[in-house]
């Protein structure tokens, strides 16, 4: 099947075959092998991408041509003008990241994340990213990460809520 | 180079949190993991499993599979016969693994065939249209039953027995004779169940015969690079010239990419026959049901004591179930690894342990999942066992331990199970410990909770580990002795390329190994590149398991980087137009003796090296060293957790967490730190969650991520972490290794906290992992029988 599909801001078209994952089709059809596989029922995380600027997806767990049509922001996405996003930053910065294999999927959910709760505490960070393992860090350092990246953003801080 | 790197605060920065220099590409997803790789005209493999744990097989028809467009092979157990391959000798040579089964299986999933195909959906297709048929056999499940040897699970083996090796250490006689004296014992089944450390990336092969060089190349999840060409070298043949190991960067290791598996030789073979590149990634099942477990250790722990809890005597039987074949991965010398650990922090007067292993219809292992070769399991008997002990004769808990320690004057510590511990001060360690978790308040809190009926426990682990294997008199894999290895060459401007014989799986090497040169050479850990996993390029090592990568070839680049000072020192004599014995190095250059003001900087004197090198010297400024450590390093440390159990749902709730870790010298705080917090989610992850379990048929039960539980960042705690230092004596400097204590100290705090929170019911022990399921059940049962 024929699709098109806007990835990182460049538009992509390709034959697909009907079964294959958005997860392989990023990486063996574009090349964008930041996208990682790491299970075959979606429970690692390790496959997130951000779906149409906000909606962080396992793409292990969608189909290529389901993405027809849609946007599409890949880890490969985040840097903007050879500049770390804050988030990249602070995954830096915190030590966020041992050896690297879940991060990319890490980035994206706390990316989608942010979008939604700019400010969110630590226990919204933390659900969140539970559908997101890490066998290195235990999490502290990820939660510690994207804390930092949210106190640096420009988004404003949220109503405080009436007593 | 990043475009983000920031000047460190120190760039002799050894003990600085210096941001780690791996990070930007892995931020980027430009990480370079195995599976990222494709190679022109690269074929796919796909594994057929067994079904059955235990079933002769009768027919294998390949017909329909070959019949699949793109379908270029289907090999089976008879085809690698012919090269003579269906076999292969285990990692300790003791015994043999079957590659693609022959004749018959001998435990659910177990590697039957092998499809090869154009792409990774018609391989996995066609691989279930392989047509096997089966005779199941009554399946051996336990080493219990397997010991008795009703039925012999390996006939291809001369003796007709499951029984694998008997394997003891300390005096018998003596221990039992002061266990029968002692005024107060206790005695307890303790079980460390069949866990796996499940890496988050798979593991998996790219093996390219380039038929016009006559070489293998092989792209491999690989934590010991080197051994395993010279394994693929002994199997096969090949010479090892001809053959290249590249391992790229690691999704975690853990201990699961040590040994080596079926898919890895099934898809050599292929490239050798075929003449293209052949990958085999294999699925999480794959992973999870055919690739190294750890443990599976049931353990029978027996303590003597005195009236006032002086320790006297200590004796550990065990029964470890190694599955269809003896693969662990211990040392030659060492069946069960590091078992003599046992004594753990307490100076026992006697000890003795021995241990049976058998086989089972189970997936053959035994490897050290983020341990020092089953050191894990020994920390577990031991401070599990102190814990009861402290129980039966009403003692606290820290009270008994602060009793019994080793005391630092005490060492070298001659161990009575054979080792002699480098240094300590668990005296320190604990009290520090004891200190800031506040615990005198929080046994008050708690004696106030137990008269409410609330389950609180507060439970202590103060665990010592043996790492670093190893010194050549005592350790070798294969014959290979385990040394590590360090080559540095500074380039003439001043920078450097560090290599090593080890392999990180996100331990942090590029910059701890950096950190180590810089110190040790004065230049800016920024500009020395390191670089691991490359048999072409590396010198020859051991890798990364079992905590050896700091002290051996954490050493070895300390050498090297000697080795390097001294030929500098000359260079200095030259340009300073001083005698060699004038010239100290202080602060991080050259000096001559009682000249302050003369000063010559190793920037400099690399320039000189290529430049301007010294009359009757050789040009250059590099070196290599081979380490072969002393003695082990016997890291350690004080933990303790605190726990809210709920009575009616069984749910326990790590309430705090502190790990003290003593791991000697820190190369950098921050790393150190990381790699507790990873091990601590390890170590609360086995005591809480994770197990392969089996039913009595043998079929394995948890066979991917949504039975085989490992936590999320809700589960997981928050962890505090706190540090004391006591240098390794014998390390160039004073480093012992960290990135397995949490893991092995850990569980015992957990299942000490919980046990102590249950003891107003009367619970004991219960076996880990300590489910929701379990625990409400060992309530509810001690409820029954304190209200009957």
């Amino acid at each position: 099947m024929k699709i098109s599909v806007t990835v990182n801001g460049k538009l992509y078209e390709r034959d697909v075959e009907p079964r294959t994952l958005l997860a392989y089709f990023l990486r063996e059809a574009l090349g964008l092998t930041g996208t990682h596989v790491g299970c075959d029922t979606s429970s690692c995380g390790v496959c997130v991408v951000v779906l149409d600027g906000d909606r962080a997806v396992k793409s292990c767990t969608m189909f290529a041509v389901m993405a027809d049509g849609h946007e599409i922001t890949t880890v490969e996405g985040l840097v903007q003008g050879g500049k770390l996003h804050p988030l990249q930053q602070a995954f830096w910065d915190c030590h966020g990241l041992q050896c690297g294999y879940c991060t990319p999927g890490m980035l994206m959910t706390s990316y989608a994340l942010l979008k939604h709760q700019p400010h969110p505490d630590e226990p919204a960070i933390r659900e969140a990213l539970a559908g997101n393992l890490c066998r290195c860090t235990g999490y502290q350092n990820i939660v510690k990460a994207v804390q930092q990246a949210a106190a640096e953003t420009n988004a404003p801080a949220p109503e405080p809520v009436a007593t | 180079m990043s475009t983000t790197a920031e000047p460190t605060r120190d760039k002799y920065s050894l003990g600085q949190s210096m941001k780690r220099k791996e990070d930007p590409r892995f931020l980027r997803g430009h990480g370079n993991y195995l599976d990222d790789h494709v190679l022109p005209g690269m074929l796919w493999l796909s594994i057929v499993h067994s079904p059955y744990p235990h079933a002769r097989i009768v027919k294998i028809d390949k017909t329909a599979a070959l019949a699949v467009p793109g379908v270029v092979a289907v090999l089976t157990g008879e085809d690698l016969a012919a090269h003579n391959l269906a076999w292969i000798p285990t990692f300790h040579g003791y015994d043999k693994q079957m590659i693609l089964a022959v004749g018959k299986v001998l435990f659910q999933y177990q590697e039957v065939a092998g499809v090869i195909a154009s792409s990774r959906e018609i391989a996995q297709d066609a691989a279930e249209l392989v047509e096997v048929e089966y005779e199941p056999l009554d399946p051996v499940v336990t080493p219990f039953q397997s010991r008795e040897d009703k039925i012999i699970l390996r006939d291809d083996r001369e003796n007709k027995t499951n029984h694998i090796y008997h394997w003891e250490v300390g005096k018998r006689d003596a221990t039992d004779a002061a266990l029968a004296a002692s005024e107060v014992s206790i005695k307890e089944r303790v079980v460390f169940q069949r866990c796996h450390p499940a890496p988050l990336e798979p593991c998996g092969i790219i093996a390219d015969m380039d038929a016009a060089t006559g070489r293998l190349t092989l792209y491999l999840t690989s934590q010991a690079p080197h051994a395993h060409r010279t394994v693929v070298s002994l199997v096969t043949g090949i010479p090892e010239d001809k053959i290249h190991v590249i391992s790229p960067d690691l999704g975690g290791g853990f201990g699961n990419k040590v040994p080596v598996y079926p898919g890895y030789v099934v898809a050599a073979a292929a490239s050798v026959v075929i003449g293209v590149p052949i990958k085999w990634i294999e699925t999480r099942t794959e992973n999870l049901t055919t690739t190294g477990f750890a443990r599976d250790y049931h353990m029978d722990v027996e303590i003597g004591a005195t009236n006032d809890g002086r320790v006297t005597a200590l004796k550990v039987a065990t029964v470890a179930d190694h599955g269809a074949f003896d693969a662990a991965a211990d040392p030659t010398k060492y069946p069960a690894g590091l078992f003599g650990i046992v004594t753990g922090s307490y100076d026992f007067p006697n000890a003795f342990t021995e241990l049976d292993a058998y086989f089972t219809n189970k997936p053959p292992g035994g490897v050290a999942y983020r341990c020092s070769f089953r050191v894990t399991e020994a920390s577990f008997a031991i401070e599990r066992g102190m814990e009861m002990l402290a129980r039966k004769l009403n003692m606290d808990p820290a009270e008994l331990r602060l009793k019994n320690f080793i005391k630092k004057e005490q060492f070298p510590y001659p161990s009575p199970l054979g080792f002699v511990y480098d240094s300590g001060d668990y005296h320190m360690t604990l009290r520090k410990a004891l200190d800031i978790i506040g615990y005198d308040e929080l046994r008050k809190e708690q004696a106030e909770k137990r008269t409410r009926g609330e389950l609180m426990g507060i439970g202590i682990s103060t665990f010592t580990e043996a790492v670093g294997a190893g010194p050549s008199k005592h350790f070798d894999i294969m014959g290979i002795k385990m040394f590590d290895s360090a080559e540095i060459r500074v380039h003439p401007t001043g920078s450097a390329i560090l290599r090593a014989g080890t392999k990180s799986q996100g331990q942090g090497h590029e910059t701890t190994w950096a950190q180590i040169a810089a110190d040790e050479l004065g230049l800016d850990a920024q500009n020395i590149m390191v670089e691991e996993g490359d048999t072409d390029t590396a010198p020859y090592g051991l890798g990364t398991y079992a905590s050896r990568s700091t002290p051996v070839a954490g050493a070895a680049i300390a050498m090297a980087a000697r080795k390097i000072r001294e030929k500098a020192k000359k260079i200095a004599a030259h340009l300073l137009e001083a005698p060699v014995d004038d010239i100290e190095w202080e602060n991080h250059a050259f000096h001559v003796r009682g000249l302050p003001g003369k000063a010559i900087t190793m920037q400099e004197i690399a320039f000189a090296a290529y430049t301007n090198p010294a009359p009757d010297s050789e040009p250059g400024l590099e070196a290599t060293f081979y380490y072969d450590p002393p003695n082990l390093t016997f890291p350690y440390g004080a933990y303790i957790a605190v726990v809210d159990v709920d009575a009616e749902t069984g749910f326990v709730k790590v309430r705090r967490f502190l790990a003290i870790d003593d791991c000697g010298t820190v190369i950098n705080p921050m790393i150190v730190e990381g790699q507790i917090h990873g091990g601590l989610t390890e170590g609360f992850a086995i005591a809480f969650m994770q197990e392969l379990a089996f039913d009595a048929q043998g079929n394995a039960l948890n066979t991917n991520f949504t039975e085989y539980l490992v936590p999320t960042s809700l589960e997981t705690p928050h962890w505090e972490t706190s540090s004391t230092v006591t240098p390794s004596p014998h390390h160039p400097i004073g480093a012992k290794g960290v990135g397995e204590s949490p893991n092995v100290g850990s569980p015992a705090a957990f299942v000490n906290a919980v046990m102590d929170a249950l003891a107003p019911l009367g619970v004991t022990h219960i076996d880990m992992p300590l489910t929701r399921e379990k625990v409400w059940r060992a309530v509810r049962d001690a409820k029954g029988t304190l209200s009957a």
